[in-house]
């Protein structure tokens, strides 16, 4: 445990005197938003549609976070000896994904205001309890399976368009999930919060199956990336 | 001596038979055998691309085993990277550094993953000649000697048992090649083992036990410090 | 050098016979249905290619978990998930496209978001996915075990795909899909037609693994007998350095 907190300190330590997401991701992830609504040009559309954008953009910006990730490991092979000091390297898959989960996490929050803002999406009531279970267990599984093929194409060639075309598909489940609850949650009539309930639990099962397939699956994929 | 006999016959640090390693298809080393007892502090020289630094990196197990059997501290390279990599200590070249850290910080995450205290990280450092106000420099602002001699505080603090180390020497002045060496004998002296490679053209600075040549990917001169 | 053998060869002629079998009953000799008219018959290439293209994931599932799994016979059973999610992943586009076909001139539209349809192009997706990893990798061992792990993770993948997917569009009660797929009233020869395809189809498929993993051996191969020699020149360069120094 000591391990997995002093990882994710180290990179969330970098991330603070770096500002990549502060400077770069957010921006990039507001303008995704705007140049959605710019595109939907119509106001139920877009009000309809603010969930999926929302998701969408945090998609998009996890594959922006998971490659900064690990550019930091691998530009000095950093993680060549780091896999070499752990007793067990299921601990740098957690630390690592602890991270990526502190900087989606605010980034989730960040975005669901300007959809407040921008989009008029309105949160109340017992869609605030769902709201907030929804951007943790989510923004979970986000940062375990972008870790997780975050070290598969970690010192490939091209990683930059491997990686989404490995991650994204895994991804579409909990892009599904985490739209229809934040619909829910925003108070939408084509479903209700207790199906929005439903689609967290589901989210919370993914979460657990790709932390324990990716606990297994990291030292088999970390190995031997000369 | 009885002592030393037992040490060569049951723990070699380094057993290699007929190893080839294949990179992209090119065998980088082309059949090498070596033995190197523990304790032994061995310099591994050869020009450009005779294989050195892909002869470190196989014993480091980040480079697969084409062909042949390489035990490592007693471990099966072929089988058991892993564990290699968990009791060995490489510097390659690239000195494994985040850029975003200082010096004290990276040599100091090395020491918390492995257990060791913040006095360690000190003496450490001190011992590299990092001083204070390098230490508090981030890596990426550093200079190519500065970073090496972080990288290699980092190897001390790990204590590792075995040391591979790729042209360590590189981009040190005179003082501290001299207190390197220091360094690497008294490790050799607390029972590590010390692999270091050096290019053909650098002099040997102070006597080195064992020197090992390295010609196309094969071992071509083996010379002891008293056969000399 | 041949990647064919005896058993290929057999296979091979077993494959052509039934698939013109499969194409002259399709055409000529099964009736049109009642409501669909001749669409139906695309029916007779879509099924089957849907059938192997599942076979195939599952074949390169399986053929993973015993590379990863077992300490011999790793490559081989790798070269076999490989071969398979290649011919996977051609079938799998060939169901895509008579599926769509299939579905504007019965839906009217090319495509329905449908839970089986929706779920297939995702695994469609993921197995590209695959695909590019292993195309990373040239040493054999590497690529097994990577490729391994990879093929796994869409084994997690596709249930979770597939149940949210349903989920999400019985949720939707405004598009319910349309319930025209598969009421097709199937006589004696339709069915044994559509049967023989099944049959075509798979002869096609073990054939093709067959040489496709064979090939990937020989090219395996190839770069072993190539280090031979490389090694050899290379030892020959070390020893007249030895004579120089």
């Amino acid at each position: 445990m000591n391990t997995v907190l002093a990882i994710a300190r180290k990179d969330l330590t970098i991330e603070w005197r770096t500002r990549t997401l502060l400077a770069r991701v957010v921006p990039f992830a507001l303008l995704v938003l705007v140049l959605f609504a710019v595109a939907l040009d119509s106001e139920p559309l877009i009000l309809r549609a603010a969930a999926g954008l929302v998701w969408l953009a945090m998609l998009f910006a996890t594959m922006l976070l998971v490659q900064r990730s690990f550019d930091l490991e691998t530009a000095d092979s950093a993680l060549d000896a780091l896999l070499g000091f752990v007793s067990s390297s299921s601990k740098v898959f957690f630390g690592k994904a602890l991270s990526l989960f502190v900087q989606l996490f605010s980034l989730a929050v960040v975005l669901v205001c300007a959809a407040v803002v921008l989009y008029g999406a309105r949160v109340e009531g017992g869609g605030v309890v769902l709201l907030v279970t929804v951007l943790l267990t989510a923004t979970v599984g986000l940062a375990l399976v972008g870790t997780l093929y975050g070290v598969v194409v970690a010192n490939m060639n091209g990683r930059d368009s491997l990686l989404p075309l490995l991650a994204l598909p895994v991804l579409a489940p909990l892009l599904i999930g985490a739209t229809r609850a934040t619909e829910a949650a925003f108070g939408s009539d084509t479903i209700d919060v207790s199906n929005g309930w439903a689609w967290a639990a589901l989210l919370a099962v993914y979460a657990v199956v790709f932390g324990s397939a990716g606990a297994a699956a990291f030292a088999p994929l970390a190995q031997g990336d000369s | 001596m009885a002592s030393d006999t037992a040490k060569a016959g049951s723990d070699a640090a380094i057993l290699l038979s007929g190893v080839v390693v294949a990179l992209g298809g090119f065998p980088a080393l082309a059949g090498v055998d070596l033995a190197v007892r523990s304790g032994e502090l061995v310099a591994l020289r050869g020009a450009n691309g005779t294989g050195k630094s892909t002869l470190l990196r196989l014993c480091a197990g980040l480079t697969p085993l084409t062909r042949g059997s390489a035990r490592v501290l007693g471990v099966d390279v072929a089988t058991q990277r892993d564990t290699v990599r968990s009791l060995v200590g490489l510097l390659g070249h690239d000195n494994g550094l985040y850029s975003d850290l200082t010096a004290r910080e990276n040599v100091q995450f090395v020491a918390h993953l492995v257990g060791a205290g913040t006095s360690d990280v000190d003496a450490a450092l001190d011992r590299l000649g990092v001083d204070a106000r390098v230490a508090a420099t981030r890596a990426g602002a550093l200079s190519a000697g500065q970073r090496r001699r972080t990288a290699l505080a980092s190897l001390v603090v790990r204590r590792a048992q075995l040391w591979l180390l790729d042209e360590p020497h590189a981009g040190l002045d005179s003082a501290a090649r001299s207190e390197l060496d220091g360094i690497l004998r008294e490790a050799t002296r607390s029972g590590a083992t010390v692999v270091y490679t050096t290019h053909e053209s650098d002099a040997l600075g102070a006597t080195v036990p064992r020197t090992i040549t390295l010609t196309s990917g094969v071992v071509a001169r083996d010379v002891m410090e008293h056969s000399r | 050098m041949t990647t064919g053998t005896a058993a290929t060869r057999v296979l091979g002629v077993l494959a052509i016979i039934t698939t013109a079998w499969v194409v002259v009953s399709a055409f000529f000799l099964t009736p049109a249905d009642v409501v669909q008219g001749d669409s139906v018959r695309i029916m007779y290439a879509h099924v089957p290619t849907a059938w192997i293209a599942y076979l195939a994931f599952v074949t390169t599932a399986v053929a993973s978990g015993f590379s990863l799994v077992r300490k011999h016979r790793t490559l081989g059973f790798d070269r076999v998930a490989g071969a398979s999610a290649e011919v996977g992943v051609l079938f799998m586009a060939m169901t895509l496209i008579t599926g769509s076909l299939w579905g504007r001139i019965t839906w009217g539209t090319f495509w329905q978001w449908d839970p089986r349809l929706t779920t297939t192009l995702f695994l469609f997706v993921t197995y590209v996915g695959y695909l590019a990893i292993r195309r990373v990798d040239v040493d054999p061992v590497r690529r097994a075990r990577r490729s391994s792990v990879i093929a796994l993770l869409a084994v997690l993948e596709i249930p979770l795909v597939h149940f949210s997917v349903v989920l999400w569009r019985s949720l939707h009660q405004e598009a319910s899909v349309l319930n025209t797929d598969g009421d097709v009233r199937l006589d004696g020869l339709m069915l044994f037609t559509l049967f023989s395809g099944v049959v075509a189809f798979t002869l096609m498929f073990v054939w093709l693994v067959m040489h496709r993993q064979r090939l990937t051996a020989l090219s395996d191969l190839e770069r072993v007998v190539g280090l031979d020699a490389a090694i050899s020149a290379r030892r020959a360069e070390g020893v007249s350095g030895i004579h120089a120094t």
